[in-house]
């Protein structure tokens, strides 16, 4: 595991490094005598390797470095005061998905090609087509501009969660419900549920305790990453609405090829993604009890 | 007879009571939107347009810029000038900091030289080089800070003196960089003090008391402003939203009272509501022509393409927010010598669009209906009015000269970056003033200048610029700089598109709020009628 | 009891020996054959080569081409010149949608087809081998998520410049992550049951297991993800173009257009309606289509 994150982190500093443009470059060239200071100052005028075995060392005791764009704040500053603003956010939006997505997912298998699955699947279909930024432009549209329900933008009240969390949802929430109708229909035609079923199981004991089940396992492998995405943020749902989350500096810093908050924000991410799809892994044993993860025994 | 004079009298009555009657509202408060995270909030640091609109309101300088971008006293109450106009004496009135302490002629010179210190790194330490040893202490070669020609001779008495005449120098006065610091709170930690409102101690009309990175800024009235009889407003909401859409969603559902910009489509919607504001912004839009390539080495080339195209067709159907078609580099608002007159009023148009003499100029230099021409690129940053810009060209260029160009955008770090290495052919870029003389748009095209991306050069135009910096008369220093851009227009290493201006959406309860060519926002006598 | 060979008699051979009377169906024939009863796939499938028809004829039919301007006509409301409306530099948006569409069906088609070879192939193999191979091979996945994609996009575009199938390797390169996962997840909830261990009692070989029992068998989750890569991918190309690895201007893919008309959405709804339209459309064309095939190829729902 820490192998991957040392992985990451190389590939990531050397990527940043070799694309073109720098953190203070702008269409107003700086005069030499201030470029210098200023290199001086951010050292990116030590050598490379040197850069890199630093940031390494600082790395190892989680001192991520100051911003080169963000005068006098740190990276882990930026980390520790937006992650808990995207974290919210994104639990939020993923809860929702969840209750929306799964639901729909089982009434359409259950009455498969009947209109309640041609319903469901229309408009997960919809959901899945349209981009967050659309959903969000949308909703906001709708809302906060039309129906004024909502404020627009910004973020510290429940009312301002609720547009950036639905716009957010619409997508795993879609691809949720597909998911969900696929496998349950696989599942269904299983022998260990017409076995439930003959013991006299009741339908919903069947779906919950024994097909729900198991057809989750599609959706619990893809809430691995999507957790470790949705919670360190979306950039266009941020900038949308004006959220000071951790999301809007995974591109941006990119933008401002301000190296130290990349590095930082890629490796907190990773960091989540790996620990998240570890979890992944163990749920899978929990859901699963055919499923071992050692080599098939042969 | 009497009659009419009452009903004169009550015409004049119910005038004056229309004016006095846009009464004060109770709620003394303005919300606008600065469009992007202040970078930093340091005034010596600072470069970029959202920094400067908090920190004019949070800071004072020895001037402040008025309606019409003149410095007027301000921290200073007067000053003199000697005749070489190279030392400057400034008399400050006594006024506080924010947290009670003096405001000194020290703050001032303690401010300049840390601006210039090498080791703060200051990127706009340049604001300060027309400072005697300015650039030098900057730059190293000197280590001596006292040899910089600021100097407090008493507590109220600042001293500077200059590298050479600089005539826009009591304008640089009122910018951030130029403004004072209080010492004693910047030593306790350089690093960020500006990020607390505690320690964000300013001299200015307000005082931050609130900062959500990323969201918004709170500033309040500050008691101690030395004129906080003129400020009117209790209280300033300063969002950073980049989003156009969400601004004007904000705008329209009363959540906001002045946005950053306007997005583009919705213009003619809400001119026609009456909500739009343009003012004119120091600043010009051009496209730089790569003089070491084939063909564009060819100055019958660069004209013929200037000539070709349709730059009103430009500002009225594309960019569309009132910008004004360039017929020359220098934008309008930037004074002549002649008091009242304005430099480009004098200069006049430079330019010419003609497509017969374009298709003349492009066969006599060889490639007679665009035959032979080869297919070159336009770069530009990504962006949408960038890109509809370049779109409308090529396609004047295609039918007008029957030549083919390709579009290529990039990504503003590596597009900065194929404009600095000279790797384009044509490229978009943007210029505006860092103050307000043509010098600013002007001294950017000498041989190897740092902004100087055509590769072009001109000895004769490098000459009258040179005069130009040297001479403290404005009959001469401006007589130089036209004709030096007369040079410049003749042999277009660019090609001016349009003049900049500022569109953004203000509510008609919004009053007296003074908007600079620069960009800045001063909300010392705004105030909010009743709605 | 001792058996003696003399005991067994072999029976005579046949003349004529017993012959499968009818043609015998392979698995593809027997999918293909569904596919052409299930109405929606059929819908789906019709609608495709419709669509397909639009990108590729289409042009040729429109009086205009896609970089045609008419500055005066800027932003008009569909009519009968122009169908679909007019843009911001007044071009006609039905005939950039054809020309889009050519764009954006291949890239959102190359997505899916990356997906189906790389993301399977590379799930099913970590999730069949389970151990040390799996464990390595989801590593590379996790550091493939982990380095930020935009970065190397960029370098892409510094190296390579723009250009059509500079997109396609970009693509390539951050597609197949998911639909990986999925499938091996898939893969190591079946490989222990029944009918795996049927297959590995009859000798079948690994790789035979893995293709053609565990694979089919998760085809399910497989297509829905295959079809979801269409939109994703098609956006992703938006993206790109953003960043200037995309199609040049003027030429728009459905996610540019798509992108560019969300500017207006109050005063031109239209101009974002169109392309959101289309790739809708399309998203549900390859989704009927999708579930057909996944009833058809699904061997548990073989009759």
């Amino acid at each position: 595991m820490l192998l991957v994150l040392w992985v990451i982190a190389t590939v990531t500093f050397i990527l940043m490094n070799i694309i073109p443009g720098g953190p203070f470059a702008s269409e107003k060239p700086l005069p030499e005598a201030v470029k210098r200071n200023i290199e001086a100052r951010y050292r990116l005028n030590d050598p490379l390797w040197k850069r890199y075995v630093d940031y390494m060392w600082n790395l190892i005791r989680w001192d991520l470095g100051p911003s080169f764009k963000y005068e006098g704040r740190t990276v882990n500053d930026i980390i520790n005061s937006g992650f808990p603003v995207s974290a919210i956010l994104g639990v939020t939006a993923v809860a929702l998905a969840l209750l929306l997505g799964i639901p729909a997912g089982v009434l359409a298998a259950l009455k498969q090609n009947k209109w309640p699955d041609t319903l469901a699947m229309l408009a997960a279909t919809v959901g899945v087509s349209v981009p967050s930024f659309i959903m969000a432009t949308f909703l906001m549209y709708i809302f906060a501009y039309k129906l004024r329900w909502f404020p627009a933008a910004l973020w510290g009240r429940p009312s301002q969660v609720v547009l950036p969390a639905l716009a957010l949802a619409g997508f795993p929430a879609a691809f949720f419900a597909r998911l969900t109708r696929a496998s349950m229909l696989e599942v269904l035609s299983e022998d260990f549920i017409r076995t439930a079923h003959a013991k006299g199981l009741s339908t919903t004991a069947v779906i919950v305790r024994h097909a729900l089940k198991c057809a989750l396992i599609p959706i619990f492998t893809y809430l691995g990453p999507l957790l470790a995405q949705i919670m360190t943020g979306s950039f266009v749902i941020e900038k949308i609405f004006a959220i000071p989350g951790l999301g809007q500096h995974y591109v941006t810093s990119i933008y401002n090829r301000d190296y130290t908050v990349i590095l930082g924000v890629t490796v907190f991410y990773s960091i989540l993604l790996v620990t998240l799809n570890f979890l992944v892994d163990l749920g899978y044993i929990l859901l699963d009890p055919r499923i071992k993860l050692t080599e098939p025994s042969s | 007879m009497q009659k009419r004079l009452a009903c004169l009298v009550l015409a004049l009555v119910l005038i004056v009571g229309g004016i006095a009657g846009a009464e004060r509202a109770a709620e003394q408060i303005i919300r606008f939107n600065i469009g992007a995270e202040p970078e930093t909030l340091d005034p010596a640091k600072s470069t970029g347009v959202p920094e400067a609109r908090i920190e004019l309101n949070v800071f004072e300088g020895l001037t402040r810029l008025d309606e019409n971008d003149m410095p007027q006293p301000a921290i200073a109450e007067s000053w003199e000038i000697s005749e070489d106009g190279l030392r400057y004496v400034f008399h400050l009135r006594k006024s506080q900091w924010s947290n009670g302490d003096p405001v000194t002629a020290h703050d001032f010179e303690y401010a300049w030289k840390r601006a210039l210190a090498p080791e703060t790194a200051s990127q706009y330490a340049y604001q300060l080089f027309y400072i005697k040893n300015g650039e030098a202490y900057n730059a190293g070669e000197i280590t001596d800070p006292s040899l910089v020609g600021v100097r407090a001779l008493d507590d109220y008495t600042l001293e500077v003196e200059l590298e050479a005449p600089t005539a826009y120098f009591l304008s640089l006065a009122a910018f951030p960089t130029l403004m004072p610091v209080n010492r004693k709170v910047v030593e306790a930690d350089p690093e960020g003090w500006f990020l607390k409102p505690e320690t964000y101690v300013g001299n200015g009309p307000f005082k931050v008391t609130k900062w959500v990175h990323n969201s918004y800024l709170e500033l309040e009235k500050n008691p101690l402003y030395w004129d906080a009889d003129s400020v009117i407003l209790d209280k300033l909401v300063a969002t950073t939203i980049e989003s156009e859409d969400t601004e004007l969603v904000m705008f329209e559902t009363g959540q906001l009272d002045i946005t950053n910009t306007v997005s583009r489509p919705e213009i003619p919607r809400l001119e026609r509501e009456g909500l739009l504001k343009v003012i004119p912004n120091l600043g010009t839009y051009y496209y730089i022509f790569n003089c070491e390539v084939e063909p564009l080495n060819d100055p019958r080339v660069r004209k013929a393409l200037s000539m070709a195209i349709d730059r009103e067709a430009i500002t009225e159907y594309v960019t569309r927010a009132g910008e004004i078609p360039a017929f020359a580099f220098v934008p309008p608002g930037i004074p002549d010598a002649e008091p009242g007159k304005d430099f480009r009023e004098v200069g006049g148009d430079l330019i010419e669009e003609n497509v017969e003499k374009a298709k003349a100029l492009l066969a006599e230099a060889g490639y007679p209906d665009g035959k032979g021409f080869p297919t070159l690129n336009i770069l530009y940053n990504t962006m949408d009015m960038h890109k509809a810009i370049a779109e409308v060209i090529q396609e004047f260029w295609k039918k007008n000269l029957n030549i083919d160009v390709r579009l290529m955008n990039q990504e503003w770090g590596v597009y900065l970056n194929s404009r600095d290495e000279g790797d384009f052919e044509i490229a978009r870029a943007g210029w505006i003033g860092d103050y307000v003389d043509p010098m600013t748009f002007m001294d950017m095209h000498v041989k190897d200048g740092g902004n100087n991306d055509s590769n072009w050069s001109d000895p004769e135009h490098d000459r009258l610029i040179q005069l130009a910096k040297s001479s403290n008369d404005p009959a001469v220093r401006m007589q130089a700089m036209h004709e030096a851009e007369a040079i410049l227009m003749d042999q277009l290493p660019v090609m001016p598109i349009y003049y900049y201006v500022e569109a953004f959406l203000e509510k008609d309860y919004v009053k007296d709020v003074i908007y600079s060519s620069l960009g800045f926002i001063d909300f010392k006598y705004a105030w909010v009628a009743k709605h | 009891m001792i058996m003696q060979e003399e005991l067994f008699l072999p029976l005579p051979k046949e003349e004529a020996p017993e012959r499968v009377m009818r043609p015998s169906t392979t698995y593809w024939q027997d999918a293909w054959r569904r596919l052409r009863q299930n109405r929606g796939a059929m819908a789906g499938l019709v609608v495709i080569v419709l669509i397909c028809l639009f990108a590729i004829v289409g042009p040729y039919l429109s009086p205009y081409s896609y970089s045609d301007q008419s500055l005066i006509r800027a932003n008009r409301p569909p009519s009968k010149a122009n169908p679909l409306g007019t843009d911001n530099l007044g071009r006609d948006i039905a005939t950039r949608l054809m020309y889009g569409a050519r764009i954006s069906l291949a890239i959102g088609v190359f997505a899916s087809l990356i997906n189906l070879t790389i993301g399977v192939v590379y799930g099913g193999i970590a999730g069949f081998f389970g151990g040390r191979v799996d464990n390595v091979m989801m590593r590379v996945v996790d550091i493939l998520y982990g380095i930020p994609s935009l970065l190397y996009i960029i370098l892409l575009m510094v190296v390579l410049g723009p250009g059509f199938g500079n997109i396609l390797i970009a693509i390539g390169l951050t597609e197949w992550l998911s639909m990986a996962r999925i499938v091996r997840g898939q893969i190591l909830s079946m490989r222990e049951q029944d009918f795996a261990l049927a297959a590995r009692c009859l000798g079948a070989s690994r790789w035979r297991i893995l293709f053609r029992h565990l694979i089919p068998n998760s085809v399910g989750p497989i297509i829905v993800t295959a079809t979801l890569t269409i939109p994703q991918a098609i956006f992703l190309e938006a993206f790109l173009s953003f960043i200037g690895l995309g199609v040049s201007a003027p030429m728009a893919s459905w996610g540019v257009l798509a992108s560019d008309g969300l500017a207006g959405i109050r005063s031109y709804p239209w101009q974002l309606l169109a392309p959101a339209i289309a790739i809708s459309v399309t998203m549900l064309a390859f989704n009927f289509l999708g579930d057909g095939l996944r009833d058809a190829l699904d061997p548990r729902l073989r009759s």
